[in-house]
């Protein structure tokens, strides 16, 4: 038989069901965010695993300038190594019909025929290479479908500076490129970068390289020790200008991937228990406020012989019920979620399947979180329950006691009427409570500063990035360091109107223990389209000795201005040496370097060489000159700054970045929730005062100031409060949203508080109204007949 | 006799709907003089404390007129009942119902801030005797204090009519007693009527009118000869 208990229990839950959904809903978006996140971890990791493991993706990655072929044999008997495919990797300039700028593609050796013993691909559409042809290509499936590309058709490309035909006989998707960027780019786009296999014999025949290679895989046997067999590598490739072996952790695809896995990680961690502390103290309020009301029904079953634990256990089973009705409706929300996201996932990582896997563990870490959480809101609520004694629960309440608030600011109070007093009084008493409601109201407002301060933050990254780190309209890259005179002849190219040649060289900084690999750029004297910029966007001037690091290299190396930092260039001689930090500067998409370009130059013992051009041009003139360009042989390839920007804004707008957008939206929700339910419960307490002021001959206008009042005091204490405290939460919410990729700054911006100041505003203003609405439709009598 | 303060015709009110609805009054006719003290006599259900609410302003008939002189409140307005309620009439309830956060002496200035022509909130809690508890919370009066305040209250606006619904309802006999006295001299000396709702027959004796009341409707109205003072009522 059901207890009668049970079926109160029921009734007042539907009695409480506006409160109690929005109680559930914050415990259910902190559920849904937590199995959506744990979720996406577990399903990137293992689906990347399980691909990596099926199609052979090397541990170890090694290039090299030009190597024998015996070397990868010899590699391939070093201890701890379980395979070496050695292949050639080179850069191609694709023509696509219609378009004047060239795309730029990645070259990828693979076997004459069979698969190769690492780095396989997962062939999508057509077949593998037979080696029956030497212009037969295998496409990059996303590139291909990007410009509608299938098996049969043709494509152009330059390759080390002599144009070929080849024919498409299938398309592929590949572990190595799971997130794929054009060099010198960050962001993917799959229309502007491709990748094409094809027969060693081919590429060997155009690189020159019969018998070498320049790029070698190592797969490791379990055992192995990662760092001994890449010291190995590196003495055995050294002397045919070994460029550094690198771990898998290094590889950039899998660099990218791991970043996400690793934010999503994080997430997890640190966002679902806000939405549980808030939900917590939302039901300590709105439970402490019905055992206050209850207090007659609660005395009535003590006296009928209900114990403690029976009338706790009423009370406790609703929070039970909220808690894990939420988190229920949490966990399958997450689910879809989750099942959503995958599809957003798909779309940056190409993964041949990408399935959403539950953790089962956050489905119980989510439920019973919510329910601790809940619990520790209502155990407070529960002494209170313990406390009454039947005789005293029956009596009317003694009215509430005023007698120290009315101690306090009577200074203040005597210059105040009847209502104000009766505010001031009230926010007096009880302080906590109002402290409460404060710091809930001030949170709600600091998560709205933060949030929007992203916001003004991922502008000022596109805009730093797009219009004053660089001022270029493209940059071209050529196949090898070529001399300053090229700049010259392309100073001539009809359309260009001003052109500065820059270096790039690949570099491992390294600090102690730290090092981290990435490239170093010399910079012309006094650059006028690229340069390092200081905090205050300031051009930092680049010394004859010395390099300017990004923040981010700095912070990951722990280095200062003045600090020396260990440099390792990979090309040319291959120097290694130390030189000082000459400044740190301000940049917000990618980790580069700085140096003087000449100073560069003459580190490597290659005097007046560049390795690209940033130029400025002529709009009209655009195709022409990509036309133009096309057909320069040392030209790899070009890289137009507005499409690069506009990559960059859509990975902004429909990837991780979106996710900006949603916390947003639960800012201004959990905002709302704790305004609302501040006003909700001050009308409840007040119910019966109001009703009083209203017999009396109050306008409801006149009632509802003594209502309004108290929610506009704590609002705007909250607001300042809140302003300080979204300054500082600013800070940590731009942290978890910068990645290696872009980097997101927290700028102190009036528009961005002014706007959490109206969101704040404009949720005590709809909260005000629904409680006014209340407060006109409640029934005086009925109000007034109630005993408290 | 002096015109009357209240008069009804076919006064009804009906709760909810249907086969579940509740007349809690069944066409009441009516007539309260102006100045004197009524009491309204029934048990509980019987629609008393219905008639109270729809005379003072705080609800609504659902059919038949309600005068208060020549103004029918049943045509009223909200804004126009709060007008009413604020310029006319005082309340005394059971449970007091005063602002916890707020003095004696700023209990009865809550009203006397919006009043047109009110006593000193000093003087009228004098009247009540309660002129050196002026300064207490309500958590630091009794129950009969707080009652006391409660009226000092409701008379600070000095109003034509003053409407107690079961004022001694939660007060032991001596302090009831004293609230009745309060009561009188209200009306002895500001010259209000007073309209009493009670169950408690004894109270009847303090009036000049007592109606009773029974289902709905008014079952008689005797008029007494003989008024006792309220420190002569046995309880």
């Amino acid at each position: 038989m059901v207890s009668p208990l049970d079926h109160k229990l029921v009734r007042d839950l539907w009695r409480m069901k506006g409160q109690g959904m929005a109680i559930g809903a914050v415990i259910g978006v902190g559920v849904m965010l937590m199995v959506m996140m744990t979720g996406l971890t577990v399903s990137l990791t293992e689906t990347r695993a399980a691909y990596y493991d099926r199609y052979r993706l090397a541990d170890v990655f090694a290039s090299v300038a030009r190597a024998p072929d015996r070397m990868a044999d010899r590699i391939a008997l070093l201890p701890g190594v379980a395979a070496a495919e050695s292949r050639i990797v080179g850069r191609a300039l694709i023509e696509v019909p219609g378009e004047a700028l060239g795309i730029q593609a990645q070259a990828v050796s693979l076997p004459e025929r069979g698969r190769p013993a690492l780095n396989d691909i997962y062939l999508t559409h057509g077949r593998m290479l037979d080696g029956s042809r030497s212009d037969d290509v295998i496409v990059l499936e996303s590139f291909a479908k990007a410009h509608d590309l299938s098996p049969g058709d043709t494509l152009r490309a330059t390759m080390n500076g002599s144009r070929r035909t080849f024919r498409i006989i299938g398309l592929a998707q590949s572990p190595e490129f799971l997130y794929t960027t054009a060099p010198g780019e960050l962001v993917p786009d799959d229309a502007r970068f491709g990748v094409i296999w094809m027969s060693r014999s081919s590429l060997a025949a155009t690189y020159d390289l019969d018998g070498a290679f320049h790029d070698l895989l190592i797969g490791l046997t379990r055992d192995a020790r990662q760092d001994a067999v890449i010291t190995a590598v590196d003495d055995l490739l050294d002397r045919f200008g070994g460029r550094g072996a690198y771990g898998r952790e290094d590889q950039q695809s899998n660099r990218f991937v791991s970043e996400e896995i690793s934010g999503l990680e994080a997430a997890a961690k640190g966002v679902p228990p806000i939405f549980l502390a808030v939900a917590s103290f939302l039901l300590y309020i709105v439970m402490s406020r019905m055992v206050q009301s209850e207090r007659e029904e609660i005395g009535l079953m003590k006296a009928f012989g209900y114990t403690n634990a029976e009338v706790g256990t009423h009370y406790f089973k609703m929070i039970l019920a909220i808690a894990a009705g939420g988190a229920l409706a949490g966990c399958l929300a997450g689910i879809v979620a989750g099942r959503m996201m995958i599809g957003m996932y798909l779309i940056y990582f190409k993964f041949p399947f990408l399935v959403f896997q539950l953790d089962p563990a956050s489905f119980v870490i989510g439920v019973s979180a919510s329910i601790l959480a809940a619990s520790a809101g209502g155990l407070f609520v529960l002494r209170r329950v313990f406390a009454l004694d039947p005789a005293a629960a029956m009596r009317p309440p003694a009215p509430a006691n005023y007698v120290r608030a009315g101690q306090m600011g009577r200074a203040l109070a005597r210059r105040l009427d009847q209502p104000s007093r009766m505010v001031l009084r009230r926010i007096l008493r009880q302080p906590a409570r109002m402290a409460g409601a404060m710091i809930g109201i001030a949170t709600g407002m600091a998560l709205s500063v933060s949030m929007i301060t992203i916001y003004a933050g991922f502008d000022r990254t596109i805009d730093l990035t797009f219009s004053v780190v660089d001022r270029s309209d493209a940059t071209v890259s050529f196949t090898h360091p070529v001399s300053d005179k090229t700049l010259f002849e392309l100073g001539r190219l009809p359309g260009v109107t001003h052109v500065e040649g820059m270096r790039h060289v690949p570099v491992v900084f390294g600090n102690g223990r730290n090092s981290y690999r990435g490239v170093l750029t010399g910079l012309p004297p006094d650059p006028q389209l690229n340069w390092a910029l200081d905090a205050d966007m300031v051009p930092i001037p680049l010394p004859d000795r010395g390099i300017v690091l990004s923040v981010y290299i700095a912070q990951t190396l722990d280095l200062r201005p003045g600090d020396l930092v260990r440099i390792d260039l990979r090309e040319g001689r291959q120097p290694i040496l130390e030189v000082p930090v000459a400044g740190i500067a301000q940049t917000l998409l990618g980790s580069p370097a700085y140096m003087d370009l000449a100073a560069l130059n003459a580190l490597l013992g290659e005097p007046g060489r560049v390795t690209s051009a940033a130029l400025t041009l002529d709009p009209a003139r655009a195709d022409a000159l990509y036309r133009d360009l096309r057909d320069m042989p040392t030209v790899v390839g070009v890289s137009v700054k507005a499409q690069a920007r506009d990559a960059f804004v859509e990975i902004m707008d429909t990837g991780a970045g979106s996710v900006r957008y949603v916390m947003g939206a639960m800012a201004f929700i959990i905002t709302f929730g704790i305004v609302y339910n501040a006003a909700r419960i001050a009308f409840a307490e007040r119910e019966r005062d109001l009703a009083s002021l209203r017999v009396i001959g109050f306008t409801s206008g006149e009632a509802a100031f003594v209502l309004l009042g108290e929610l506009a005091v704590v609002v705007f204490v909250a607001l300042p409060l809140g302003g300080v405290l979204g300054y500082y939460l600013s800070f940590g919410i731009a942290a978890g949203f910068s990645t290696e990729l872009y980097q997101i700054p927290a700028l102190f911006d009036p528009v961005s508080y002014g706007s959490a100041m109206l969101v704040v505003l404009g949720a005590a203003f709809v909260s005000g109204l629904l409680v006014v609405r209340d407060l006109n439709r409640s029934d005086l009598v009925e109000a007034l007949k109630r005993r408290e | 006799m002096t015109s009357p303060a209240f008069t009804t015709r076919g006064l009804t009110k009906v709760y909810g709907e249907g086969h579940t609805a509740v007349h809690a009054l069944r066409g009441v006719d009516l007539e309260i003089p102006k100045g004197e003290v009524v009491v309204l006599l029934g048990p509980s259900g019987s629609g008393k404390s219905t008639l109270l609410n729809i005379l003072g302003g705080l609800d609504r008939a659902t059919d038949g007129t309600a005068l208060f002189h020549d103004t029918n409140l049943s045509e009223m307005t909200d804004r126009q009942l709060t007008r009413f309620r604020r310029d006319h009439v005082g309340f005394v309830f059971q449970f007091y119902n005063l602002m916890p956060s707020l003095t004696a002496r700023e209990n009865v200035e809550l009203v006397t801030e919006i009043a047109q022509a009110p006593l000193d909130a000093g003087d009228a809690l004098a009247l009540v005797g309660l002129a050196d508890r002026a300064d207490h919370f309500p958590a630091q009066l009794s129950g009969g204090e707080q009652q006391r305040v409660a009226i000092a209250r409701a008379i600070a606006k000095q109003p034509e009519v003053l409407f107690c619904d079961e004022p001694t309802g939660a007060l032991d006999s001596q302090t009831g007693r004293t609230v009745l006295k309060v009561l009188q001299d209200v009306n002895d000396q500001l010259g209000s009527t007073i309209l009493m709702v009670t169950h408690a027959a004894h109270t009847a004796k303090m009036a000049d009118r007592v109606i009773h009341f029974a289902d709905g409707a008014i079952r008689e109205v005797v008029l007494n000869a003989t008024k006792l003072n309220p420190e002569e009522i046995a309880w």
